[in-house]
């Protein structure tokens, strides 16, 4: 069947397909048209392209009209969509005669029509049927001589160009062939046509383009003829390639522009740069925006129309190729761009214009994405839209803001006019969408028309956003939506529903750390909380903010003037105070405690430095400052057993880690390292360290993972956390303390009264209603108060005490919390073998507890027999008394004997034991002093060691008859001697032995570990015995001292066995 | 070029931020911030797999009407970000990208400085320098 055919063809629908013309014998193109056309696009082709194109396997389909001479393009037509691309020529003609006679006149005149139009797309279609060959036997020719006949006739040197047909309307295998040859033949002379004729255009198109430097050139000339090129495309089902040249076109004007901004103008421009009248958005209901494609040719349309229809366009196609997210990235890109590009050519609008243009379209590109795709596909492609649904939400909002929609009172009457202008430029609703509830159009003007509805609009959309933005997980870009919201509210003077999106806002800013936004949401957090009344949190978000050096001072002063305005209210002085974390107000940097130790005894006098850096702008005056202590009783040194006071050190100066607010967040940052020095001793011997190491006390903290729950201390900046005010045991106060800015340094005294661990706990800083807590200081600060038993201890003053020479000692009296009163007295008893050689008076030394000497005394000494009695002076607690004691041992006179001896106090007399001294083989004694004293019912024992300078070892020597006894004495201390007066007798004065010294009676210097000889010549009055005992002694001096006040030495031994035989046989030698 | 260059660690808190002019550095940080969210998702898009041979720039994040913000991480997820304005139009991809290349550089200067701790706000004059070399041309 032929399409009917009207003066101008439709061209602007998706149905077009290429232009086929047909003539000849109409009947019989019309038996066969169905066929034909069912049959041309069921194979494709392919379709080699000129210019390294890809080629393309390509479904042909026609639109077969009746050829007509006007069908034919004049000289210089532009058109492509009307072109016709192939002519066929029908005949079923099969007489010689009859071809001879008509058919090839009409022929003939058929190729000349084409050929005046230089079109050499052409066929003869030739039909056979057996039918008619059996009719008209008489002038039957073989089929093939008319064909020839033909051939030769038209197609010189073109046989292909005339194509037989073998019986169409049969369903038999010939006719099958007969049929497929003839497709084929026809696809490959359309798509030859459309290679040659395509590129022709291309050819002209291309050197139209060159010559757009040119004057006169006009953009929109160029436009039509490359469009032109796009809707064969299209027809082609070429959608890539339309799309080309759209983005061709798209890039062209864009150069264009560019350049303009660039100070390169092109006339033509001119006619984009008028003034904009209508901003109606735009419209991707319709394939094709006539409207608007008229006023491109006619040269009349603004950039916005251009851009509107090109994108229209661009958007058709990229959904013909399914790419709905590329309308959408596109979309915003171009609305963007747009915004910029009027900018750049300073077109003229009226305010507001362009944001209605943008919302409008924004809506509109949404719609028609959701025309073309299924909810699912739209859920999973959020990403894509959301983009477009925050801009329109963006575009809406500056829209109620300059027309007034968006305060309490309603719009003023300048806002009203402008409301009116705006509406003024979207025209009337296009026909498309008047009947559609949702248009972009009637949401606008909707959104315009009253506060209310504005209001309802811009949620709708601003919550659309967010939600959209929270479910593909981009949260900050759905906390700046709702910022604006907040903002929104706070306009509409709403705080309450502002305060959330505010609180979410500024937590994520906080944990990001990211200060200059921080301070910005945290004013607007400040100014909602205060229209709330929530006086704890605004006090709370104003003592940050006070402290904020994002802020100016004025400022920072503001804020801190809020919070003393709200102190000084001293209306109701029963209310509860508010309690604020001090971290806001001020920071603890440093505790320092004096005496540096922080470890005192009872009653002494302890103070605690505390440095605070005040982050207020201004001096403010703290009605008190205190500091609660606890004491812990449990580590007391009361329990009688006396402790060193040093035995755990405590820190004298505490530091405290700065946080740097202002820097990375306290999560990012963590919490710093804790180090203590351990050291591991060994338990045999405390002197040995097996090992020392550093160990890190906070692990738990610096090792957590930071991308776990948020930090403690984060919400702790948002909302005011219960500080628990701890009014445990005791306080420390200070009272009308100010606080300038910057660093500051209170003093306190602690209290030391009762012994144990105190703790300092918790800060407090009052400011009339309001208290700044510290509720835990971190690291722990401990001080320790102990309570000490008195302690006497009696020290040699030298190295070593030696036996049989005065020694001084040094007493030792720490009194501990007992206080010496006059009178007190201490009771020495000693043993017999060492006396105390008492003077009558001896000086003392007081010292204080901090090894200060405080006083001296003199102590008055009794003494009798055995009992010496010191008085002592008068001496306060945890103070010292020293002084010393002469003291002198007697060294024993042999090897040991059993004694009973008891010390005068009745107590058993424990035997002096003898042992060697580790160094030098002195022999050692230990003698115990007993001590009496007035703070105790049991005696105080103390053991003295004293050593025996001297070693004696003695021997019998025989010369001949003669016999000689050698004492030898040796120095075994380190100090040197006088010696004189050596003597040996009988121990029993029983004078059986006539003894004569053969020794020097002058002094001797005995040296340090050296030996003084003595010998003896002996002979015996009667006879010989078998045992002697004897008696060496002499006297000796420490060489030092000047004036030598000899002291005795005695050493006992026995000689047994002395037999005459030996004394004959020993050769005699000499001393 | 620029109108704002940040350096924004691995827990997404900045370790430096300029902008010109400076009126609207707040505006720049609200940009920057939000950029973030982008960032992550270029990021996580890639998949761990190709994190090895991963492009370290990730090209435009989003347009917005006034300003494009690019976006560029490192192998230890610190993330650099620029900010042109979109008026200027004289700007390629390659000159974004040599743009980052330097701020690379000059960033591992930093972090080789043995005195500046990972993590501490950059106050490298050098680095400022060169940031501010990349800006100044706007004006």
């Amino acid at each position: 069947m032929m399409e009917p055919q009207e003066e101008k063809p439709i061209i602007y629908t998706m149905e077009n397909k290429p232009i086929v013309t047909c003539a000849g014998d109409q009947t019989l193109f019309t038996s066969l048209y169905t066929h034909l056309a069912q049959q041309l696009p069921r194979e494709p082709m392919e379709w080699r392209r000129s210019y390294g194109r890809a080629p393309k396997m390509i479904h042909l389909e026609a639109n077969f009209v009746q050829f007509k001479e006007e069908l034919l393009p004049k000289e210089g037509n532009k058109t492509l969509l009307t072109f016709p691309f192939l002519h066929i020529y029908w005949t079923d003609c099969c007489d010689t005669e009859v071809y001879k006679a008509s058919v090839r006149d009409d022929m003939m005149r058929w190729q000349g029509n084409l050929r005046l139009h230089g079109s050499a797309d052409w066929v003869i279609v030739v039909v056979e049927t057996s039918d008619a060959k059996k009719k008209n036997k008489t002038n039957i020719l073989p089929r093939s001589s008319l064909v020839d006949k033909i051939r030769n006739d038209f197609c010189n040197k073109q046989n292909d160009r005339c194509v037989v047909l073998s019986d169409p309307l049969k369903d038999s295998s010939r006719s099958q062939e007969s049929w497929s040859a003839f497709l084929l033949k026809l696809r490959t002379l359309l798509l030859m046509s459309f290679t040659q004729n395509l590129g022709r255009f291309e050819d002209d198109m291309r050197t139209l383009r060159e010559k757009r430097n040119q004057p006169g050139w006009s953009f929109c000339d160029y436009f039509m003829v490359q469009e032109e090129l796009a809707f064969v495309f299209e027809m082609l089902q070429q959608f890539e390639d339309a799309l080309v040249q759209y983005d061709e076109l798209d890039a062209l004007f864009t150069q264009y522009v560019l350049n303009f901004g660039a100070g390169d103008g092109a006339n033509w421009l001119g006619s984009f740069c008028s003034p904009v009248k209508s901003w109606t958005g735009l419209l991707l209901r319709q394939p094709i925006d006539m409207e608007k494609r008229d006023g491109i040719q006619r040269g009349q349309a603004s950039l916005l129309e251009l851009r509107s229809y090109l994108f229209c366009r661009q958007c058709t196609l990229l959904i013909f190729l399914q790419r709905p997210w590329e309308v959408t990235q596109r979309a915003l890109e171009l609305l963007q761009n747009c915004v910029q590009e009027l900018c750049l050519l300073e077109v003229s609008m009226l305010e507001g214009a362009l944001d209605c243009w943008v919302f409008l379209s924004c809506l509109e590109v949404l719609h028609r994405i959701e025309g073309c795709c299924d909810q699912a596909q739209l859920e999973a492609n959020v990403s894509h839209t959301v983009g477009l649904w925050a801009y329109a939400t963006d575009k809406l909002k500056s829209l109620g803001y300059m027309c007034g929609l968006v305060s309490e009172k309603g719009p003023l009457s300048l806002e009203l006019n402008r409301t009116v202008d705006l509406l003024a430029g979207l025209g009337d609703e296009k026909p498309e969408t008047v009947h559609s509830l949702q248009s972009p159009y009637k949401k606008l003007k909707e959104a315009l028309s009253s506060v209310e509805a504005f209001e309802r609009h811009y949620l709708e959309l601003s919550h659309a956003a967010v939600e959209m933005y929270r479910a593909i997980g981009r949260m900050r870009s759905a906390l700046l939506v709702g910022k604006s919201l907040a903002e929104f509210y706070m306009r509409k003077g709403d705080p309450e529903q502002a305060e959330g999106f505010l609180q979410d806002a500024l937590r994520s800013y906080v944990s990001e750390g990211w200060s200059i936004p921080v301070t910005h949401t945290r004013k607007q957090m400040a100014e909602c909380q205060k229209l709330l009344g929530r006086t704890e949190n605004y006090l709370q978000t104003s003592a940050l903010l006070a402290g904020d050096a994002n802020l100016t001072n004025e400022e920072r002063i503001h804020f801190c003037q809020e919070i003393l305005t709200f102190a000084n209210q001293s209306t109701d002085s029963k209310a509860q105070k508010v309690a604020l974390s001090m971290s806001l107000f001020a920071q603890l940097t440093q505790l320092q405690f004096r005496p540096a130790t922080a470890t005192v005894h009872s009653g002494a006098a302890l103070q605690v430095e505390l440095c605070l850096r005040s982050l207020m702008p201004v001096a403010v005056p703290l009605e008190q400052l205190s500091v609660s202590v606890h004491l812990n009783l449990e580590q007391g040194g009361t329990n009688g057993k006396t402790r060193g006071p040093q035995r755990r050190p405590y820190p004298g100066t505490v530091l405290f880690p700065l946080d740097n607010s202002s820097g990375m967040p306290p999560s990012a940052a963590g919490p710093s390292l804790e180090l203590e020095e351990i050291q591991d001793r060994s338990p045999s011997d405390p002197r040995t360290l097996n090992s020392a190491g550093i160990v890190c006390k906070n692990t738990h903290l610096v090792m957590r993972r930071h991308d776990s729950s948020p930090s403690p201390d984060t919400p702790n900046l948002l909302s005011p956390v219960p500080v628990v005010v701890d009014d445990g045991a005791q306080i420390l106060m200070s009272g009308d303390v100010t606080l300038l800015p910057g660093n500051n340094s209170i003093v306190f005294s602690v209290p030391s009264q009762e012994p144990g661990t105190y703790t300092l706990r918790q800060l407090c800083a009052t400011v009339g209603q309001v208290q700044f807590v510290l509720p835990h200081i971190s690291p722990l600060v401990q001080y320790e108060v102990y309570s000490q038993e008195p302690q006497l201890t009696v020290e040699p003053l030298t190295d070593q005490l030696l036996a049989g020479l005065p020694q001084r000692a040094k007493v030792r009296l720490q009194t501990g919390h007992y206080t010496v009163k006059k009178g007190d007295a201490l009771q020495l008893t000693n043993m017999d073998t060492m006396a105390i050689l008492s003077t009558s008076s001896c000086p003392a030394t007081i010292l204080n507890s901090t090894a200060e000497r405080v006083g001296e005394s003199v102590l008055s000494v009794q003494s009798s027999e055995k009992v010496t009695s010191i008085s002592l002076p008068p001496t306060p607690p945890y103070h010292t008394l020293e002084f010393q004691l002469e003291v002198l041992c007697v060294i024993p006179s042999g090897p040991d004997r059993p004694g009973n001896q008891r010390l005068t106090n009745g107590e058993i007399r424990h035997r002096p034991r003898s042992y060697s001294h580790p160094d030098n083989h002195m022999t050692a004694i230990n003698q115990r002093i007993s001590i009496d004293c007035p703070w105790s019912i049991y005696s105080t024992t103390i053991s003295l060691t004293f050593y025996i300078p001297f070693k004696a070892k003695h021997s019998l020597l025989s010369a001949g008859d003669k016999k000689y006894i050698q004492v030898c004495l040796q120095n075994v201390s380190d100090m040197n001697f006088h010696l004189m007066d050596q003597r040996l007798t009988e121990k029993h004065q029983e004078s059986s032995l006539e003894l004569q010294s053969l020794n020097t009676k002058a002094q001797q210097l005995v040296c340090s570990q050296q030996s003084v000889y003595c010998l003896w010549d002996v002979r015996w009055k009667e006879d010989m015995a078998l045992c002697l005992q004897c008696v060496f002694s002499a006297s000796f001096s420490a060489a030092s001292e000047e004036v030598s006040a000899f002291k005795p030495y005695h050493y006992e031994f026995q000689l047994e066995r002395v037999t005459p035989l030996n004394l004959m046989k020993l050769g005699r030698c000499t001393a | 070029m620029a109108v704002c260059i940040a350096v924004i660690a691995k827990e997404n808190y900045p370790l430096y931020i300029r902008s010109v002019p400076i009126q609207n550095e707040l505006k720049f940080h609200y940009t920057v911030h939000t950029s973030l969210d982008v960032v992550e998702e270029k990021i996580s898009a890639v998949g761990k797999a190709m994190a090895d041979q991963r492009e370290l720039y990730l090209g435009l994040l989003y347009p917005t009407e006034d300003y494009k913000v690019y976006g560029y991480v490192t192998n230890s997820k610190v993330k650099f970000v620029i900010v042109v304005d979109s008026s200027n139009t004289s700007l390629r991809d390659n000159e974004i990208r040599s743009m980052f290349r330097k701020l690379h550089n000059s960033f591992t200067d930093v972090m080789c400085n043995p005195f500046y701790n990972p993590g501490d706000t950059i106050q490298s004059k050098a680095f400022d320098s060169m940031v501010s070399a990349m800006m100044v041309q706007v004006s």
